[in-house]
This record gives C-alpha cells, sequence and structure tokens, in this order.
C-alpha cells in the first residue's frame, strides 16, 4: 500500500470494497428489476415474453453471479452491525469474515443446481 | 554497559524526563471533549438516523430478499415457472403483496442511501455531486412509486 492512504489492504480493507461494489451493482439490478416487473400492467404477452429471457442459460449465468453478489452483501452486512453493535465485535472482525466466506461458499454450491440445472439440461439435452 | 541495558527497556526518549512539578507537560485535550463550541446535542442528526436505519434495514432485507430468492430462483422449479400466471397467483394474497411493497420501499431507500455515501466519497466537483444526487433521487422516487403503483393496480384479467 502506498503511503499517506486511508487504504490499509488486508481483509477489512477488501471486505469493505466487495461490500461497496455488490451493493451498487444489486440497486441497479433492483431498477431494471422494477421496470421489468411493471411490465405486468402492460400485457400478459409483453410479461412473459421478457421473462422467457430470463430462463435462457446466459441470463441464468447472471442469476448466479447476481445470487452471489446478494448473499455476499447480505452475510457481510450482518458481519458489519455485529462489528458495530457487539462489544467484541472489532476485535473478532477477522474472524467473522471467515465465517461468512465459509457459509457463503457453501449456500453456493447449494445455489448451483437450482439456478444452473435448467441451463445444463437446456444446453446439453435432458 | 550495565546502563545501557537497563535504559533501552525505557527508550531513550521515555528515559529523559523533560517535565517536573515546577515545569509541568501541556496539557492535550481528548479529542472529542464537550467544549463550549460543541452544539448541546451532538445526536438526533440526519446522518446518525441514516446510519441506523442502513442497519435496521438491513436485518429486514435478509429475510425479504433471502426469502425472495428462494421463492423465485430455488423453489417450485426456479425461475422456469415465472410468468404473468405465477405472478397473478401471488399477488392474489395480501401476505404477498406487503411482503413486496416492504421489500421494495426498504431495498430502494437503503439502495439509494448507500449510492448517496457512494457519491458523497468519490464526486469531489459540487456540480457533479448536485447532479449525480439528483439523477440518484429522482431514479429513487420514480422506481418507488412505479413498484408501488404495479402492486396495487395489479389486474389479473387485464386480457
Ligand atoms: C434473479 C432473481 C430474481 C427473480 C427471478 C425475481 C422474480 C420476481 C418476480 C417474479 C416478481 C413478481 C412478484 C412476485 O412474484 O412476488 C418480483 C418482484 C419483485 N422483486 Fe424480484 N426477483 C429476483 C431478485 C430480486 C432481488 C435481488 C430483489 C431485491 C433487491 C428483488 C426485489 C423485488 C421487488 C421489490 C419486487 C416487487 C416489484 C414491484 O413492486 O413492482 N427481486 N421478482
Ligand atoms: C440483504 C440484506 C442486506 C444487508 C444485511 C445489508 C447491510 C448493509 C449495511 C450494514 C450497510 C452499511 C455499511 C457501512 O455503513 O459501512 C450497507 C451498505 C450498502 N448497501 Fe446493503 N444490505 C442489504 C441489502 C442491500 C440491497 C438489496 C441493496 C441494493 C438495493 C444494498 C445496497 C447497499 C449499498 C449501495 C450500500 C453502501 C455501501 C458503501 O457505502 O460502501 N444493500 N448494507
Amino acid at each position: 500500500m502506498p503511503a499517506g492512504t486511508l487504504y490499509r489492504g488486508r481483509e477489512g480493507m477488501w471486505s469493505w470494497v466487495a461490500h461497496r461494489v455488490t451493493g451498487v451493482l444489486i440497486f441497479f439490478f433492483l431498477f431494471v428489476h422494477v421496470l421489468d416487473t411493471a411490465l405486468v400492467r402492460v400485457s400478459p404477452e409483453a410479461y412473459d415474453d421478457v421473462v422467457a429471457t430470463y430462463k435462457t442459460p446466459i441470463v441464468a449465468l447472471l442469476e448466479y453471479g447476481l445470487v452471489a453478489a446478494i448473499l455476499f452483501h447480505a452475510l457481510n452486512g450482518l458481519r458489519v452491525i455485529a462489528v458495530d453493535f457487539w462489544s467484541k465485535g472489532p476485535r473478532y472482525q477477522k474472524q467473522m469474515l471467515w465465517t461468512v466466506m465459509a457459509i457463503w461458499f457453501v449456500l453456493m454450491v447449494g445455489a448451483l443446481y437450482p439456478v444452473l440445472g435448467h441451463a445444463v439440461r437446456a444446453l446439453f439435452g435432458s | 554497559m550495565s546502563t545501557e541495558t537497563t535504559s533501552a527497556a525505557v527508550g531513550p526518549v521515555e528515559g529523559v524526563t523533560l517535565y517536573d512539578a515546577g515545569n509541568p507537560a501541556p496539557l492535550i485535550e481528548p479529542p472529542r471533549k464537550r467544549t463550549g463550541k460543541t452544539p448541546r446535542s451532538t445526536r438526533g442528526n440526519f446522518e446518525m438516523a441514516a446510519w441506523l436505519f442502513m442497519r435496521l434495514s438491513g436485518v429486514v432485507l435478509v429475510v425479504l430478499v433471502l426469502g425472495h430468492l428462494l421463492l423465485q430462483l430455488v423453489l417450485d422449479g426456479g425461475v422456469s415457472k415465472i410468468g404473468f400466471a405465477f405472478v397473478a397467483g401471488r399477488w392474489a394474497s395480501p401476505f404477498w403483496q406487503v411482503w413486496d411493497l416492504l421489500m421494495l420501499w426498504l431495498a430502494m431507500l437503503h439502495g439509494a442511501n448507500g449510492l448517496r455515501t457512494v457519491v458523497n466519497d468519490y464526486a469531489e466537483r459540487p456540480n457533479t455531486r448536485l447532479w449525480l444526487k439528483g439523477l440518484l433521487y429522482t431514479a429513487t422516487v420514480f422506481t418507488i412509486l412505479l413498484g408501488t403503483l404495479v402492486i396495487f393496480t395489479f389486474d389479473p384479467n387485464i386480457r
């Protein structure tokens, strides 16, 4: 790290960077998501046409990425809250980050089949 | 040699006393001490409310958003089941209407406030800040109003 900067590197800074990047990504997604849901007020066909693109393999991959971003932001957000409100939080922030990453990993493995299974079947036949 | 080993534990600076009873060390004021210039109440300002809101809404959003993802992407066939008929089935129930409404408002306000922080951090010129925040607030109000309208005016027999 260069001298004269507040950025200290290590777990604390990188988890903050990731929290910020995922938060901004989710916000942009939500903006588009409310627009596409609003199509239910246009016509059932308009809505179903757009949702059909969400079932394609490439978008399934994007959905997996969205799940990854949300799970990290949610779990790390709880860690930030624990650091702020739990008296021992700051002392265990590093251990809590690795706990977050472990839970995140397990949930991401669990999401593989539900989120990507249909894409694999579409690509390689049932 | 013996003087060196004993004083090494103290260190060269601490080892010498510059002050004594007749020449006391200057008093350094503690960093956040209340002074005459401190406002009587340093609580109850907008930034503290925003900070608290980020944490409270975050806890609620964990349930709302992760529950939403589980319902939409995992249970009952995942994305494949989603369509107009599915949405009509969900919004026939006031429970899911309230769920989606709460999720919409909390996530949008939480995200908008988070983005306000990001703009404050990176946009340095007053004009850039003004424009980015104007855009952010416009998009936020628009999205919240549109989403609310869609939930309240949803019509399963539109066609
Ligand atoms: C790829 C993953 C997602 C899918 C497939 C999905 C699907 C849907 C569907 C089908 C609806 C219609 C109403 C309902 O069935 O409850 C809906 C509404 C909604 N979703 Fe999602 N969703 C996803 C991710 C998210 C995320 C991550 C958020 C929050 C950050 C979110 C927030 C909302 C909100 C606020 C509404 C209500 C929209 C309105 O008021 O018009 N969704 N979503
Ligand atoms: C799922 C549950 C969520 C939890 C537990 C959570 C928690 C948090 C917390 C505690 C903060 C404050 C961080 C700090 O002050 O350093 C934060 C910031 C933020 N959140 Fe969330 N959040 C959640 C969902 C969301 C959603 C759905 C969005 C987008 C719509 C979002 C966007 C943001 C943004 C943009 C920031 C600002 C990041 C920064 O200043 O670096 N969050 N979140």
